[in-house]
């Protein structure tokens, strides 16, 4: 024994021959992309600076009588609400279809068929928005029900394909390393699949809201009311300023919702990653 | 192929603690659908109660298929498993591998739960109180050798491989299972690492005493791991079961030779362990202690350096006397360069070590990361001298 080396570079004593640990305990773990967390407070301040522009050039604006009635607040305010109220009751309907349908097609005994629905559920997407609303309606008839049923047909997809996605995109060794300690299936399911697909379904969730919001204004076509109407009646009737608030509201409300997304999306994200 | 019931020759080592349980695989076979060969082929064996067994083979012949079917992640399509003396073939399989430790390359932990949450899953799905579960967190992170306190409520990437592995092993050993089962455990990670996860192993089941079933692809590991090895052919057709020493010295087939490859001389440094020499003892100082005594203390056993203890006794660092007679008190500094092998260790890695570290020697460690002592390149030449003169004369 002749060189020993120089105890060099200092590091706190700890832990003898362990192989250099990368990050610090403790560091944020939520893997939000660099400007993430300002992209989350820039929006919503979007959304208020749109909202009071909209509102100042309201209360300033001279309006022929057809446009001050449309643009009335209580008129206003409903129309909002019944597009929002179209845009949750469609999103829920669609979460509690597809989320358990997306698990039930990744479990071992139906993963021949994913494929399969994928392929359908990707027509059903292609097929035009207003094609679908006017077909389901001639069959159904027309009214808030109708828009709903169609609302949900059109946006099932990106929640059922990214359900399915996130979790096939689980490392298997996880799944194999769970159901190996002897977990259940179902518990390997909550415990270990489903957080881990977590990020990806709520993304989905997030697309499909927002693609409510916007697909929500074909709903006065077919008598199911929301800001449509004010955009409907702007062409018909040769109004630029309801077609323009109509536009603008739809805009903010679906920036809005967005934004809400993301901020679960934030949250919820298992620390970890 | 059914009379291949292999007998194993030479008893294992002396008396030491034992809480595996034997396995007993009686004509087993699986057949993938839609393949015309059986993956694994009427394969019996005995592995008897606390010993570790490798398996090594060619790819695809049916190593993991078999051991798998151990604790049932694959199902046999014929043929009786019996863990101790209960036929196991058809027993609630997530019941059975809650009592069968199973390590996966990279460990396999859950990324979204910490490492405490992922040593305790087994406990708390066995229904352990609170309180016993969080001891038995602890108690395992010693015992594969991490700082509870440092690493208890890490996420698995807060971790290097090399400890993610140790995680990994700590979460099958968690509700103490008589068996564990791995699969390539050590093949993700570097090769000095996988040294010291080896040494590792040898020290735990050193303690221990479980049935270990090993996969590997590597020769030297099941050597050094083994204490038996089983070399299988595709279809798991058993072609020699033995002991490392008995498979190097007479292989069954040429096939097995073959497999076994490399010289004479070279092999005895797979099967001679750091343990056998006789290691030098050295001058140690603890972190803060006074260095001219260190000095003093080192001179008087004729050292020309200093083995560093931290305050759980683990060496850290081996200052020469010139540096050591530089500062006034020893520094808690950790040299991460150190070359730290264990008394498991073969002569080979041993010396992979010192080349790794381009140095003439390395720290040997005991039970618990203690200092066991230092050995040194001669001393190595020293014992392939004597062994090559033995078998010469
Ligand atoms: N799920 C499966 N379905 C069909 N065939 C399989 C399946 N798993 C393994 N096989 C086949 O069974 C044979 C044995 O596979 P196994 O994984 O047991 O090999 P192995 O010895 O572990 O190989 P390796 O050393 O490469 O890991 C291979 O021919 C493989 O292709
Ligand atoms: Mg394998």
């Amino acid at each position: 024994m002749t060189t020993a080396t120089p105890s060099a570079r200092g590091v706190a004593a700890g832990d003898a021959r362990d192989e250099a640990a990368p990050a610090q305990p403790g560091t944020e773990a939520a893997g939000t992309a660099p400007g993430g967390w300002r992209a989350l407070v820039v929006q919503p301040l979007l959304v208020a600076v749109g909202l009071l522009a909209f509102l100042l050039w309201r209360a300033n604006a001279t309006l022929t009588d057809t446009e001050a009635r449309q643009l009335g607040t209580a008129t206003l305010w409903d129309s909002a609400l019944r597009h929002l109220s179209l845009t949750v009751v469609s999103a829920a309907i669609v979460l509690l279809i597809s989320i358990p349908l997306g698990i039930a097609l990744t479990r071992p005994a139906l993963r021949r068929l994913t494929p399969a629905v994928i392929g359908v559920a990707n027509v059903g997407q292609a097929a035009p928005a207003i094609g679908l609303f006017v077909l389901l309606a001639t069959w159904l008839g027309f009214g808030f029900w109708t828009t709903i049923v169609a609302l949900v047909v059109y946006s099932a997809l990106p929640v059922l394909r990214n359900t399915m996605v996130g979790i096939q995109g689980v490392d298997p060794r996880l799944v194999e390393a769970g159901r190996g300690m002897g977990m259940s299936g179902t518990a390997v399911l909550f415990r270990v699949e489903l957080p881990l697909a977590g990020p990806v379904m709520l993304a989905g969730a997030r697309t499909a809201l927002v693609l409510l919001v916007g697909t929500a204004t074909l709903a006065t076509f077919i008598n199911g009311g929301g800001l449509g109407v004010l955009i409907n009646t702007g062409i018909t009737l040769s109004l630029n300023s309801l077609l323009i608030s109509g536009a603008v509201l739809v805009a903010l409300l679906a920036l809005a919702v967005d934004w809400l997304g993301r901020v679960v999306e934030h949250v919820a994200r298992p620390k970890g990653l | 192929m059914s009379e291949t019931l292999p007998v194993p020759s030479a008893p294992p080592a002396p008396a030491r603690r034992v809480s595996g349980v034997p396995i007993r695989l009686e004509h087993v076979t699986k057949r993938y659908p839609g393949q015309d060969r059986p993956a694994v082929d009427d394969v019996t064996l005995d592995i008897a109660a606390g010993e570790t067994v490798m398996f090594v083979g060619p790819s695809g012949c049916g190593k993991t298929t078999l051991l798998k079917m151990i604790n049932r992640l694959i199902e046999p399509t014929s043929g009786r498993i019996h863990l101790g003396d209960e036929d196991v073939t058809n027993q609630d399989p997530d019941r059975l591998r809650r009592r069968i430790g199973y390590v996966i390359q990279a460990g396999g932990l859950f990324p979204h739960m910490m490492v405490a949450t992922n040593i305790g899953m087994v406990p708390r799905m066995l229904g352990w109180e609170k309180q016993r579960v969080t001891e038995r967190i602890d108690e395992l992170l010693d015992l594969v050798g991490l700082d509870p306190e440092q690493y208890r409520d890490r996420y698995p990437k807060e971790l290097s491989g090399g400890q993610q592995q140790r995680v990994g092993v700590a979460r099958a050993l968690a509700a103490d299972p008589p068996v564990l089962l791995m699969d390539e455990p050590f093949g993700a990670v570097d090769p000095i690492t996988r040294q010291r996860l080896q040494d590792e192993l040898l020290r735990i089941q050193d303690e221990l005493g479980k049935t270990i079933v090993c996969v590997t692809h590597d020769f030297d590991e099941a050597v050094k791991l083994g204490d038996r090895i089983v070399v299988f052919d595709v279809g798991a057709r058993i072609v020699q079961y033995d002991t490392p020493e008995a498979i190097l010295a007479a292989p069954a087939e040429e096939y097995v030779a073959d497999f076994v490859g490399a010289g004479a001389t070279l092999k005895q440094l797979t099967l001679t362990r750091v343990n056998s020499l006789h290691l030098r003892p050295v001058t140690t100082a603890s972190v803060g202690d006074d260095a001219a005594d260190a000095v003093a203390r080192a001179r008087a056993a004729g050292d020309d350096f200093v083995v560093v203890l931290d305050r759980r006794g683990r060496p850290i660092s081996w200052p020469t006397l010139a540096e050591v007679s530089r500062m006034a008190a020893i520094p808690a500094t950790v040299d991460e360069k150190l070359p730290v092998v264990g008394l498991g260790s073969t002569l080979n890695d041993a010396l992979d070590t010192m080349l790794a570290a381009s140095q003439g020697g390395a720290v040997v460690l005991g039970r618990r990361d203690s200092l066991a002592g230092v050995v040194t390149i001669e001393m190595i030449m020293d014992a392939i001298q004597r062994t090559r003169q033995e078998t010469a004369g």
